[in-house]
């Protein structure tokens, strides 16, 4: 037992998050997530035609993806070192982001339905993540 | 605004096609190893991401019309296939809180579409 602790290889460790950095990079993916979403859909709505071309040159739409594409690799990271458990529901804030930033830039309106929806999906996302107790 | 059914359903294909591209990166991860050919020649790592492209331009054409306060929570539709498909392709267990959750994205789901006015 002791001489497994005190011959630890020596080789070099790669970079890993502690479990609070994971938690507050993941929160800042949802924040460019939610930002990159608010992009695309500025950018689809101004979209002069249907065609990939018309998107590839869309800036608003590049912008998005250029976030979404951030954030996304930020995710991974985040994703190598901490527990699913804990970020699921973190991440699942996004919904809630671009709900209340879509009211705010789009004037879209809330009612009951579309606030215990939106809260529904971020609880069943957040419990996705959970490690479940044996089959369902 | 009310947001058509059109919009709904392509963010739905989007979904759908978004989560063959989780599978293939998935496939195409594992297969990474310290030597840049394992990343260059990977197919499964390039065909995950033409699905996430082709996934995206749908996308794109889903929220021209409609509110993005209805459509985006849609995305969340994908976990249900990401789910069958980490089963079928990768062996893992379905749990009872994968159905919970699932269970509770539809139920917001439908309410989404009742407060769709």
């Amino acid at each position: 037992m002791s001489s497994e602790t005190t011959t630890a290889p020596a080789v070099r460790k790669s970079f890993r998050f502690s479990r609070r950095q994971a938690i507050a990079l993941v929160a800042c993916c949802t924040i460019f997530g939610a930002a990159g979403q608010m992009l695309i859909k500025a950018g689809a709505g101004t979209l002069a035609s249907s065609s990939p071309l018309a998107m590839v040159t869309n800036f608003h739409l590049m912008a998005g993806y250029s976030l979404y594409g951030i954030s996304a690799a930020l995710l991974v990271l985040a994703l190598r070192d901490g527990e699913l458990s804990i970020l699921y529901p973190v991440i699942s804030l996004t919904y809630v982001w671009v709900t209340f930033l879509s009211l705010l830039i789009f004037k879209e309106t809330l009612n009951p339905f579309k606030v215990l929806g939106v809260s529904l999906i971020v609880f069943g996302v957040a419990i996705l993540g959970r490690n479940g107790k044996g089959p369902a | 605004m009310r947001t058509p059914i059109s919009s709904m359903a392509l963010v739905f294909l989007a979904s759908f096609i978004g989560s063959f591209g989780a599978v293939f990166l998935k496939g195409g991860a594992g297969r990474l190893h310290r030597d840049i050919k394992t990343l260059v020649l990977n197919w499964r790592l390039a065909l995950g991401v033409a699905f996430f492209l082709l996934s995206s331009f749908f996308f794109v054409l889903g929220v021209r019309k409609g509110e993005l306060s209805i459509l985006y929570p849609m995305v969340s539709l994908g976990y249900i296939w990401t789910l069958l498909w980490s089963r079928l392709f990768f062996g893992e267990p379905f749990t009872r809180n994968k159905f919970l959750g699932i269970g509770l994205i539809l139920v917001g789901i439908a309410l989404l579409n009742l407060g769709n006015r």
